[in-house]
């Protein structure tokens, strides 16, 4: 995982995050989860590539139930593109590079 | 994870004989597939040259001897995604991850029905693959709509990590479905909700539930991979067979018409030799 990438430990933590960064991108997922496995260095690649507009963060959706109700979690991997705190774009399952870098690129001013 | 040239979803003769001309030019591959050829259902085919009067069974095994005797094992196996990454693809083969340089898809015609309500709920409780989604439904209510000879592991498994099955099947009940799953012998004909799966109607009666699990032989290609360009139910390909997404092909009754034997082996040749010499030339750079 990129060094880059924050690991939410509690729904406080998460809830500030939002709360203080501008463009957040949680990538929700579980470690049973194959297709997680196969959009993480992808993930990875985009907290790399976008390290200085966007903060990237990682929900384990069995440690982080709260969280997985809060936004309705129903298939994973799910990548949710928060700004200024509120869900701005949403996008679930195996998905390439460039889906991410949209839902990035065009919330971002 | 295990990383080869080329994996070939299907293994007919468009797969077989993209999988042995692979081969025969030094690459590495592994196939997978999870149903028998179209082939092997004609009763007599006369216009694949070399052969006449032959049953369509005794040349799908022929083929398959000689992709064996060629070093190609063919393993049994559903892809459920593809992604690509960068130069090279990652691909789940019912929750197992395996790495390839090129993907040929050689998985035949998808005669692939939608349901009404299908695509709108499609990871909001609709999913293809147990192993993937069923650990969000534990102590939920998941419906299994059988479409495949396997689909009834899939309903044991979910039954197994704590998920309350109802298995709903055209067929008769499979003998090794567990005995805490409800069977119900009908039809899926619709499935509802709103932002997430409410309920699906049966030919008889409406049945609430968690989730729905449609459990199919294949995949729409579309489904497999994001931003697959088709044409119709086809895939768009090229003259090398190559498909939209550079580095993957697709060859055979996937590709259109004439679905006929001859062409699938043509198209498996074709793709087979310039995935090839693309790698080869990526070695060389």
């Amino acid at each position: 995982m990129s060094e880059k990438i924050i690991n939410i430990k509690s729904t406080q933590e998460f809830d500030e995050l939002i709360k203080n960064k501008r463009y957040v991108l949680v990538d929700f997922w579980a470690n049973w989860c194959a297709p997680c496995r196969m959009v993480a260095p992808v993930i990875d690649e985009i907290a790399e590539k976008y390290s200085e507009k966007v903060t990237v963060a990682k929900v384990d959706i069995d440690e982080q139930q709260e969280l997985a109700i809060r936004y309705s979690i129903q298939s994973i991997p799910t990548v949710i593109f928060f700004k200024e705190g509120r869900v701005a774009s949403k996008e679930v399952g195996v998905k390439p590079m460039s889906s991410f870098a949209n839902m990035i690129d065009s919330n971002i001013a | 994870m295990e990383t080869v040239d080329i994996i070939i979803v299907g293994a007919g003769p468009a797969g077989l004989s993209a999988a042995i001309n692979a081969v025969v030019r030094g690459k590495t591959v592994r196939v997978f597939s999870n149903k028998e050829s179209l082939l092997a259902k004609a009763e007599r085919v006369d216009n694949h040259l070399g052969f006449y009067n032959i049953t369509g069974k005794e040349l799908m095994d022929k083929f398959r001897e000689h992709a064996k005797n060629m070093g190609v094992k063919i393993e049994e196996g559903k892809v459920v995604n593809i992604l690509p990454l960068g130069s090279s693809f990652m691909v789940n083969i019912n929750g197992e991850i395996a790495g390839a340089k090129k993907v040929i898809l050689a998985m035949g015609v998808s005669k692939v029905k939608e349901l009404p309500g299908e695509s709108k709920l499609l990871g909001k409780g609709v999913s293809y693959c147990a192993t993937c989604d069923g650990m969000l439904y534990r102590g939920k209510k998941a419906l299994v709509w059988d479409q495949s000879q396997d689909a009834w592991e899939e309903a044991n498994y979910l039954s197994d990590i704590g998920v309350n099955v109802t298995f709903v099947s055209k067929k008769a009940k499979p003998e090794k479905l567990k005995d805490n799953i409800i069977y119900v012998n009908d039809a899926l004909t619709e499935i509802l909700g709103g932002d997430s799966v409410e309920s699906v109607k049966t030919g008889r009666e409406e049945i609430q539930t968690d989730a729905v699990f449609i459990l199919r032989d294949g995949l729409a290609p579309a489904a497999l991979i994001e931003g697959l360009k088709m044409d119709g139910n086809f895939i768009s390909v090229d003259r090398n067979m190559e498909t939209s997404i550079p580095g993957v092909y697709a060859v055979g009754d996937i590709t259109g018409r004439p679905l006929q034997l001859s062409k699938a082996v043509s198209e498996g040749l074709i793709a087979a030799q310039h995935a090839a010499l693309q790698i080869d030339k990526i070695k060389e750079s």
